[in-house]
C-alpha cells in the first residue's frame, strides 16, 4: 500500500457508531440491525448517502449476510464485499487493510468497515464452546475459554519475567482512568480502585474478573476513501498510513487451542513478525508513535503487544507500565484512551480504531496533545492478527 | 473419581484427531509423527507442516513430563465443572519429547502446590463416554 499514490493513499472519511451496552442490553434492536445503524451514523458522519457506499469490510465470522446488507442499506452496486478470514478478534486492522486495498486499487470508492457483537443475542464468548478448533485437545480438561487459554501464557510470562498484582492491576486500572471521561463506555461512572481490585473474584488465576474485557452489545462502523475524495468531504481525513493483517511463523490456534507455539514464542503476542513489517511499510519506528490503541481482550496480553512492537525489550513491559509510560495524559504513548475492551466495549477492538481516528480528529475524551501518529493492533496470541497505523 | 467429572463433555472425534484418541482409548499416549521427515507434530494436523506429507505414524509419548504452564480455574465456564472449583489445567512438556506440549490435569495436587518445572506421571483416568484421559500425577507432592 505504501506504492500508491498520495492521491489514492486510503483515508478514513467518517466513524460512527451505536450505544454500547452491557451484555444483552439490547432486546429491541439486533446484531443486523446495530450494524446498519452504526454504518449509518458514519455515513452521516462522513458526509455521504447510504447509497454512496460501494463496500463493505468486515472480520471475525460475522453471522451478517452480505446481501441482505447490501439490500437494507440500499446499496445500487456493491463491488467489494471483503472479511477477514479467520482471527476473530485478530482481524479489525485486517478488514481496514482489505477496504484501503479495495479503494486504493479503485475497486470501490467509499468502504465501510464494520463489526456488530450482540453476545447477549448469540453466546457468551467465555463459555465452553465445542465448535472452537482444536477444542478437543484442550476441552476434556476444563480448559473451555479464551481467558483460561491466555492465563496460561500469562502464567508462564509471570515465571520467565515477573510482574506483581500490583503492576498487572496497573493496566486495568490505567484504562478504566480513561473510561472516566469517556461517556461511551459501558463502564463511565464506575471508577475502579486497587483495593477494589484485589477484592475482586479470581476468573482464572492471574486473572481477576477486571483482567478480562468486558461482555458487551453494540456495533461500530467507519468509511474509508482515498485521500482525493476525503478532501472534498467534511471531516478531516485521517491517513491509513499501514494496515497489515499477520502472524508469526508455526503460530496455528496458538493459546486458544493447541498451545504447541515454537518455544521462543510461547509468551510473545506472535505479532513479532506483523510489528517489523508495520514499522517498515509505514517507514516509522515506535519512537515515532504519539498514542496507542492495543487490543486488550486480557490485562497481561498488553506486556506481549509492547513487546513484539519494541516499545520495551522482552520482560519489561510490567516495568514499563507501571512506570506510567502506557497512561494518560503524561506516559510516553498513551495507551486504550478510550477505555479499551476492558473498560469501553468489547466489540472485537474496532472501537479501538475509531479511538485512532478521533485522537487524530482532536476529539478524544483523552485527548493527546498534538498527535499525529497512531498505533492500532488487533488481537494478539491469536492468529492471523493485524495492526494499523494511523496519521494526519 | 477422576480428576474432573465424567460429564465434562469429550473430544469430538475427526478423522484427523481418530487415532490420537484410539490410542489413548487402550491407555496409550501418542503424538502424530511424520512418516516422511518424522517431524512431531500436535495436535494433530492433516498434513505435515515442514514436508506435506500426509502419511502419518504414532510416537509413544514417555511416561515423564515436566509443567511447562499452568492455571487454577476459579470460575465455571461449563456447568460440569461447578463442582470441581478450583481446578488446575497444566501444559506439560516431555523432556524425552522435545517439540510438543499436552494440555491436561494434575490430579494430586490442591492450589499453591503446583509450580512450572515440577516432575509428572502419566496415568489415566475415565473421562465422558468412557474416553480414557491422559492425566498426571506430581512427584512427591508438597
Amino acid at each position: 500500500m505504501a506504492a500508491a499514490p498520495a492521491r489514492a493513499r486510503a483515508c478514513i472519511a467518517g466513524i460512527g457508531q451505536t450505544e454500547y451496552r452491557r451484555w444483552g442490553g439490547f432486546s429491541d434492536r439486533n446484531e443486523f440491525q446495530l450494524a446498519c445503524e452504526a454504518i449509518a451514523s458514519a455515513a452521516r458522519d462522513a458526509g455521504l448517502r447510504l447509497d454512496q457506499i460501494d463496500g463493505l469490510s468486515c472480520f471475525a465470522d460475522t453471522s451478517i449476510d452480505a446481501s441482505l446488507m447490501q439490500l437494507a442499506l440500499g446499496i445500487p452496486e456493491l463491488k467489494v464485499s471483503a472479511s477477514v478470514w479467520g482471527g476473530r478478534g485478530g482481524g479489525p486492522c485486517g478488514a481496514l487493510s482489505l477496504a484501503a486495498s479495495a479503494v486504493e486499487s479503485g475497486q470501490a470508492r467509499h468502504v465501510a468497515v464494520f463489526r456488530s457483537l450482540c453476545q447477549g443475542q448469540s453466546r457468551r464468548y467465555g463459555k465452553f464452546y465445542p465448535q472452537r478448533m482444536h477444542s478437543d485437545m484442550v476441552g476434556p480438561y476444563g480448559l473451555f475459554s479464551a481467558a483460561q487459554g491466555l492465563a496460561m501464557v500469562a502464567q508462564r510470562y509471570r515465571h520467565d519475567y515477573g510482574f506483581t498484582d500490583a503492576q498487572l492491576a496497573a493496566i486495568p486500572l490505567m484504562f478504566r482512568a480513561n473510561a472516566q471521561r469517556n461517556p461511551r463506555a459501558v463502564t463511565y461512572g464506575r471508577p475502579l480502585t486497587l483495593e477494589k481490585y484485589l477484592a475482586s473474584k479470581w476468573v482464572v488465576d492471574p486473572f481477576r474478573v477486571y483482567d478480562c474485557c468486558l461482555e458487551t452489545d453494540g456495533a461500530c462502523a467507519m468509511i474509508v476513501t482515498t485521500r482525493e475524495r476525503a478532501r472534498d468531504l467534511p471531516r478531516k481525513p485521517v491517513e491509513i498510513i499501514a494496515a497489515l493483517q499477520g502472524s508469526d511463523a508455526d503460530w496455528g490456534t496458538g493459546a486458544m487451542g493447541s498451545h504447541n507455539m515454537p518455544g521462543d514464542s510461547y509468551t510473545s503476542g506472535g505479532q513479532r513478525q506483523l510489528a517489523k513489517r508495520l514499522f517498515e511499510t509505514a517507514q516509522l519506528t515506535p519512537a515515532d508513535i504519539d498514542v496507542m490503541q492495543v487490543y486488550d481482550h486480557f490485562s497481561a496480553m498488553l506486556y506481549m503487544t509492547l513487546e513484539d512492537f519494541g516499545f520495551c525489550a522482552r520482560g519489561e513491559a510490567p516495568a514499563y507500565v507501571e512506570a506510567g509510560h502506557a497512561a494518560w495524559p503524561d506516559g510516553n504513548t498513551p495507551i486504550n484512551t478510550h477505555g479499551g475492551s476492558l473498560s469501553e466495549a468489547y466489540v472485537h477492538g474496532l472501537n479501538h480504531v475509531l479511538e485512532g481516528v478521533r485522537q487524530l480528529r482532536g476529539e478524544s475524551t483523552c485527548q493527546v496533545a498534538g498527535a499525529r501518529t497512531c498505533l492500532v493492533t488487533g488481537g494478539s496470541v491469536i492468529s492471523p492478527s493485524s495492526a494499523a497505523i494511523l496519521g494526519v | 473419581m477422576p480428576y474432573l467429572p465424567t460429564s465434562v463433555p469429550g473430544p469430538k472425534i475427526d478423522d484427523v484427531n481418530a487415532p490420537f484418541w484410539e490410542h489413548c482409548r487402550a491407555q496409550r499416549l501418542t503424538f502424530q509423527q511424520c512418516a516422511g521427515c518424522s517431524h512431531l507434530i500436535h495436535p494433530p494436523l492433516p498434513v505435515c507442516p515442514r514436508c506435506q506429507s500426509v502419511e502419518r505414524q504414532w510416537r509413544e509419548a514417555p511416561y515423564t513430563a515436566l509443567v511447562f504452564s499452568f492455571v487454577w480455574v476459579h470460575t465455571a465456564a461449563h456447568d460440569s465443572v461447578v463442582a470441581a472449583l478450583p481446578y488446575n489445567v497444566v501444559l506439560v512438556e516431555f523432556p524425552a519429547l522435545a517439540g510438543v506440549r499436552l494440555v491436561s490435569n494434575v490430579v494430586n495436587v490442591s492450589p499453591g502446590q503446583l509450580a512450572i518445572g515440577d516432575r509428572l506421571t502419566l496415568l489415566w483416568e475415565e473421562g465422558d463416554g468412557g474416553q480414557w484421559l491422559p492425566r498426571f500425577r506430581k512427584e512427591a507432592p508438597t
